[in-house]
């Protein structure tokens, strides 16, 4: 008898639909239904580092906002320290480093407040430029598409990040890169996703 | 319980058992697909690790969407069931006290959104929105309605087959997944673009919730069980040069 592995197969994908909102984010639905929506605040109040803002759109293949995309962001604090079990330290309280936003469905536009996260550890001890994870899904999108977010100001750290490397095309790396400006005396990171043709954003199989 | 090994990165995800990024079918998909190919990573601290939640986020009625938003005494109209199951990893082990979030239309295929004009009635008891803590056995359960079929602007005359939309975490953002949940003998299964972007008919099986006898309350709420799968992690018997954790 030929034995049997014994594995399960990984429940398949399928989209988020047009109406993500309702179970993710109820408020851009338009209802309120839970005491608190989860997501909004990524760093909480106690967070060091320094505040910051990430915004963009993301694109189709036809240059068209992408106006009923949710994303997810996943991130490490200011020293580089993820909210997990499984990662050495601890961060501050409050600090979850994950949160949920929806784009405008006019505009197409989203954004998030937190705080820059600091260089992490990656493979064989080299250590990765400050980055974010983030994880998008919509109607179109079969299985969510995984993405970073590096920033401008980290030129030295992004030449030497190890996942930036992977990718040889090096003109493609820079649509993980956010561009950095000052507005209110605030740093704002803006990284527009384009899904598909020109200038398509590097997405990971991760 | 046993302590489990010290485990590393997640198994690589079998792609031809997903749908792919591109499916003609699914019209919405042909100018949201990513053309050029994924650039795969090996797993480091950034996805090996994921947020944590606890009964602090959420209320413990929050799985209860035949009472969450319904009016004190009142009850949506539909079908009441059981929805319940297990969120297991592909080594078959339970995944506990993870974060599972649904979402779904009422009785009538009619959404509790601003952007949904379906002619169906949207139910004055019902908000369509539920979420969840496993257990220490990956166990999970909702009560809800079940969703009435409904049309959508694909071709002319596409209909979804009733189905909940279904959100998991797990422990490492690598695992994150949203999926649909399908019910056990619906004929627009077969019919419907987006379920048949999945290539293999034995993966569709996995999304087809069974009607479970054993588990419905007689006289009263009938049970469907619908078990998910998310990617398993190796066990490091020998190094594998994962670092940072």
């Amino acid at each position: 008898m030929r034995q049997k592995l014994g594995y399960l197969k990984e429940t398949p994908s399928q989209t988020a639909g047009p109406y993500v909102h309702i179970g993710l984010a109820p408020g851009a639905a338009g209802f309120e239904i839970y005491d608190q929506e989860l997501g909004r605040d990524i760093a909480g109040p106690n967070a060091k580092g320094e505040r910051i803002r990430v915004e963009g759109v993301v694109t189709d293949g036809t240059g068209s906002p992408v106006k009923d995309v949710l994303l997810e962001a996943w991130q490490a604090n200011a020293d580089g320290i993820y909210a997990h079990p499984e990662h050495a330290g601890t961060v501050e309280d409050g600090f979850r480093g994950w949160g949920r936003v929806t784009t405008g469905f006019e505009t197409g536009e989203w954004g998030f407040d937190t705080v820059k996260p600091g260089p992490v550890m990656g493979r064989n001890s080299q250590r990765m430029a400050p980055h974010i994870s983030l994880w998008i899904v919509a109607r179109g999108i079969n299985v969510g598409l995984n993405t970073r977010i590096y920033f401008e100001d980290e030129g030295e750290a992004n030449a030497a990040d190890p996942v930036l490397n992977v990718i040889e095309w090096e003109s493609r790396r820079q649509t993980l890169i956010a561009k950095h400006s000052a507005q209110n005396g605030k740093s704002v990171y803006r990284l527009d996703i384009r899904l598909q043709g020109e200038g398509e954003t590097v997405f990971f199989d991760i | 319980m046993s302590t489990p090994p010290k485990q590393g990165e997640f198994y690589q995800r079998d792609r031809r058992w997903h749908p792919p990024a591109l499916s003609q079918d699914y019209k919405t998909s042909v100018t949201r697909s990513p053309q050029l190919p994924l650039i795969s990573l090996e797993n480091t601290a950034s996805e090996i690790t994921g947020p944590v939640f606890g009964h602090n986020d959420i209320a413990t009625a929050d799985n209860d969407l035949l009472t969450n938003f319904a009016q004190p005494g009142e009850s949506p109209i539909g079908e009441r069931i059981i929805v319940h199951g297990r969120v297991l990893d592909e080594n078959a082990r339970p995944v506990p006290n993870t974060l599972v979030e649904i979402w779904q239309a009422n009785a009538s295929g009619r959404y509790r959104h601003k952007k949904d004009s379906y002619l169906g009635s949207l139910d004055a008891n019902f908000g369509g929105c539920g979420r969840t803590l496993t257990d220490e056995n990956g166990c999970y359960h909702f009560r809800t309605v079940k969703p009435g079929a409904y049309p959508w602007r694909n071709r002319v005359n596409d209909w979804r087959p009733a189905h909940i939309h279904v959100s998991v975490f797990g422990t490492g953002f690598a695992q994150r997944m949203i999926t649909q949940l399908y019910f056990e003998g619906d004929p627009l299964i077969a019919r419907c673009p987006i379920v048949n972007t999945i290539p293999d008919p034995e993966a569709v099986e996995m999304l087809i919730a069974r009607l479970d006898m054993n588990a419905t309350i007689p006289l009263d709420t009938i049970a469907y069980r619908f078990d998910i799968v998310l990617r398993g992690r190796r066990s490091t018997l020998f190094e594998n040069r994962l670092e940072g954790n």
